[in-house]
């Protein structure tokens, strides 16, 4: 699938195998995942990018066995994923959901701790883990006993990813995870998150309907349209117009860079050039 | 009628009330032993069964299409409906195991009111469970947990509240529901009730209902203090209200702890007489220095079978009920034959033993008001028949259904313009408001003379008699101890100490409770007897 050179630094045999994956529902009325292939290698962070509908959720959760595809097969490390139990493979990889998902009846500490309580951790190693990562994801340790709705949005989103990655996974997956957030904590939490991927040589999965954070984000852009995969490449070649000859991709690069442009005479004496 | 504040605060009033106090803890206790269990069960039952429903459509909409369809049936008929279903499987055990499950009081209550507190504990689990945001259930999914954690971790927890509500309901009305226990045979608040109603003690049935209301009231504060408590997570309110509730289920658990003696039952059907001749052989026992306890208010053809199930082991009946009713014969064989057939039958078929004749009869009678009577020139129901057609007759919920009445109809060709059922009580009342003009009258109710009622001849003899018969059960056949309690009652109890003893209960004025009628009996025919 990608010939074009990533500009991750490892460059090592595939980590998340997805192989010729089809997903369809209403009894194959409905294709949400149309026979798409994609491999991740280690450490990478990789965006898929697409409108609603286009199948990249769906085939973000055939990774941890939220979905189950018709045909094909993901694998991690090289064993397909459906050798393992759904709850146990889910254990082992981060999730950051839409919507955030922290769990209304728990406090800030268990939201966190979930995981490490599935896993049957000890509760002081438990708690020292909380507190390790409120300081992670810049929380303050009072917020420990507080319940998700005394939090606002941002914070309430750090929990969730302190929560996806509290057990220190090799993957994480996340679904739209800054897309409820106002533009100024998007870009902190974004940057702070993207520090704790490299710090922990973490592979993420990250779907987004948002070129421009994706573009910021990721080392790698998926765009997917109707279930397949439209163009797959670096930020930079993508940006570059040189990743595909798809119209579709050509106009959706075109966003991030005219707002550049925009944004940039904005900033000089010209003032805003019109569209 | 006197003033209406010095009426109320009475010295019979007062009396009256000290009286229902005095009996709180004998009717509270089993009626918070019955609501707890129910509700235990209630809970035990329906919540493993809404986990197992808010998964399976077809399997919510069958389980609460039953508990719906459970909950449109009247409270009484619920309870009554029980007692024949426990009656089969008895005799059933009996035949197969050797032992028959008691079929009467608290276990078809107890089942009654369980399926009764299943629908709103079942429809609000149902509903709260499903009620969970599907996006925090997928979460739930996402971070690996099982469906079993899912639903210990996730759901219950989130929908407690709701399911609490559900809780709240279902006690409130086990509580209200088992005041209805009373004419199957259970001890609860309802006794007050029942025999205040059937007394006219309005003090004893006012004191019932509030006692139940306020055991409902306080209950459901403390499920509430639960409830707040789970929603609000504040541990200290759910402290107090599990608390509070476990202290007043203990409390009602207490008695049952202590090990009592051997106790005998004496039933009694619902009316005052029965009262009076319960407490008169309670206490005669109770002299022997036994314990006894009461099952109050039984259904008429309820209190036979629980004598030959041995529930209850001694009471009063009637030859000639016996006879039409539980032997059902349609025979009319002379008062002496009837007896000796009655005793012989019963020793036979049921293993019961007639101990027996009290020395009185209570045979249906159709009385009027004597200047009724007169101005329509009837003096017996052969003069009856002729102006029926324009009469609204009278019965007390049972005579119009019974083979009496049946055999008095086609002998003398009698046909009512409307027929009306009361309160045996409130019968009375009625035929001196003039709501009916032909009344079902006892021939030992002291009302026939109180009131001067004109009691119809019955030439063709269509009416069999009804002795008051002492009916042990067939596990006391060979009780030594029972008998000689009860045996000096034989032919002792004259019809005219009968009325009086009635007429001390259900006159209207210096109304006195069965008990002080049993000890005013029992002195009268003390006396008669030396």
């Amino acid at each position: 699938m990608t010939a074009s050179p990533i500009s991750n630094p490892s460059n090592s045999a595939p980590y998340i195998e997805i192989d010729a994956v089809s997903k369809s529902y209403d009894g194959g009325r409905s294709v949400a995942v149309s026979n798409v292939s994609l491999d991740v290698q280690q450490g990478s962070l990789v965006a898929l990018v697409g409108g609603s509908g286009s199948g990249k959720t769906t085939l973000l959760k055939t990774i941890n066995r939220l979905v189950d595809p018709d045909v094909g097969e993901v694998r991690i490390d090289g064993v397909p994923v459906s050798e393992a139990e759904p709850p146990m493979l889910r254990r082992s990889i981060g999730y950051v959901f839409q919507g955030i998902g922290l769990f209304p009846h728990m406090r800030v500490a268990d939201n966190i701790a979930v995981t490490l309580k599935l896993r049957g951790w000890q509760a002081s190693e438990i708690e020292a883990r909380v507190a390790e990562m409120l300081d992670m994801v810049d929380l303050p340790q009072d917020y420990a006993s507080r319940f998700p709705h005394m939090l606002s949005g941002g914070q309430r989103q750090r929990v969730g990813v302190a929560r996806a990655i509290a057990a220190r996974p090799r993957i994480v997956l996340m679904d739209e995870p800054l897309g409820a957030l106002d533009p100024v904590t998007r870009d902190s939490l974004g940057s702070s998150y993207r520090e704790l991927h490299d710090r922990f040589g973490m592979t993420t999965l990250m779907v987004t309907h948002d070129i421009q954070e994706a573009a910021l984000m990721a080392d790698r852009i998926v765009v997917m349209k109707n279930g397949r995969v439209l163009a797959d490449d670096t930020p930079h070649t993508l940006m570059m117009g040189s990743g595909s000859d798809d119209p579709d991709v050509t106009a959706l690069m075109e966003v991030p860079r005219r707002q550049a442009e925009r944004i940039a005479a904005l900033a000089t004496q010209n003032g805003p050039a019109r569209a | 009628m006197p003033d209406a504040g010095a009426e109320l605060l009475s010295s019979a009033r007062l009396d009256a009330l000290f009286d229902a106090w005095r009996l709180l803890p004998t009717y509270l206790t089993p009626h918070i032993v019955l609501c707890a269990t129910a509700l235990a069960l209630g809970l035990l039952v329906s919540l493993p069964l809404a986990a197992l429903a808010a998964e399976r459509p077809w399997l919510r909409r069958l389980v609460l299409a039953i508990a719906s369809l459970i909950q449109t049936i009247p409270g009484l008929a619920l309870l009554a409906l029980f007692y024949p279903l426990l009656l089969a499987l008895s005799t059933l055990t009996a035949r197969l195991f050797g032992f028959g499950i008691p079929a009467l009081g608290f276990l078809p209550t107890l089942i009654a009111l369980t399926l009764y507190a299943m629908l709103p504990i079942l429809r609000n689990s149902v509903v709260g469970l499903n009620g969970v945001s599907p996006a925090i259930v997928e979460a739930a999914e996402g971070v690996g947990m099982t469906p079993q954690q899912i639903l210990t971790r996730v759901k219950a927890p989130l929908a407690t509240p709701v399911i609490m509500a559900g809780v709240r309901t279902a006690a409130v009305w086990t509580i209200g529901a088992a005041t209805l226990s009373t004419p199957v045979g259970q001890t609860s608040l309802g006794n007050y009730i029942f025999t205040g109603l059937q007394t006219e003690n309005w003090v004893s049935v006012l004191f019932g209902c509030i006692a139940a209301a306020g055991l409902a009231l306080i209950t459901d504060f403390c499920l509430g203090l639960v409830e707040t408590g789970a929603s609000e997570r504040s541990r200290k309110r759910v402290v107090f209200g599990v608390a509070g509730l476990a202290l007043g289920t203990l409390a009602g658990f207490t008695p049952l702890l202590s090990n009592e003696a051997e106790t005998y039952v004496i039933g009694a059907k619902s009316f005052s007489e029965q009262f009076i001749l319960a407490n008169l052989m309670g206490d005669r026992l109770k002299a022997e220095g036994v314990g006894v306890t009461r099952k109050d208010g039984l259904g008429s053809a309820i209190a036979f079978r629980a004598l030959a199930h041995n529930d209850i082991d001694a009471y009063v009946d009637y030859s000639g009920t016996l006879w039409r009713n539980v032997i059902g014969r349609t025979d009319m064989p002379s008062r002496e034959e009837m007896q000796a057939e009655i005793v012989r039958w019963m020793k036979a078929e049921q293993g019961v033993t007639v101990l027996g004749a009290l020395g009185f009869e209570n045979a249906y009678v159709l009385a009027m008001k004597r200047e009724r009577a007169q101005a329509l020139n009837v003096t017996s129901i052969a003069d009856l028949a002729r102006v029926a057609p324009q009469l609204t007759i009278g019965d007390d919920l049972e005579f119009l259904g019974r083979p009496e009445w049946r055999s008095l109809r086609n002998a003398y060709g009698l046909s009512f313009r409307t027929r009306r059922s009361f309160n045996p009580t409130i019968m009375y009342h009625a035929l001196e408001a003039g709501e009916a003009d032909v009344i079902s009258a006892f021939s030992s109710d002291g009302r026939i003379a109180a009131l001067d009622l004109l009691v119809l001849a019955d030439p063709k003899h269509a009416i069999p008699s009804y002795d008051a018969l002492i009916l042990i059960a067939p596990k006391r056949a060979a009780d030594a101890r029972l008998k000689r309690a009860l045996a000096p009652l034989v032919g002792s109890v004259p019809v005219e100490a009968m009325r009086a003893a009635n007429l001390l209960v259900d006159g209207d004025t210096d109304k006195a409770s069965p008990e002080e009628a049993a000890r005013a009996l029992a002195k009268a025919v003390h006396l008669q007897s030396r």
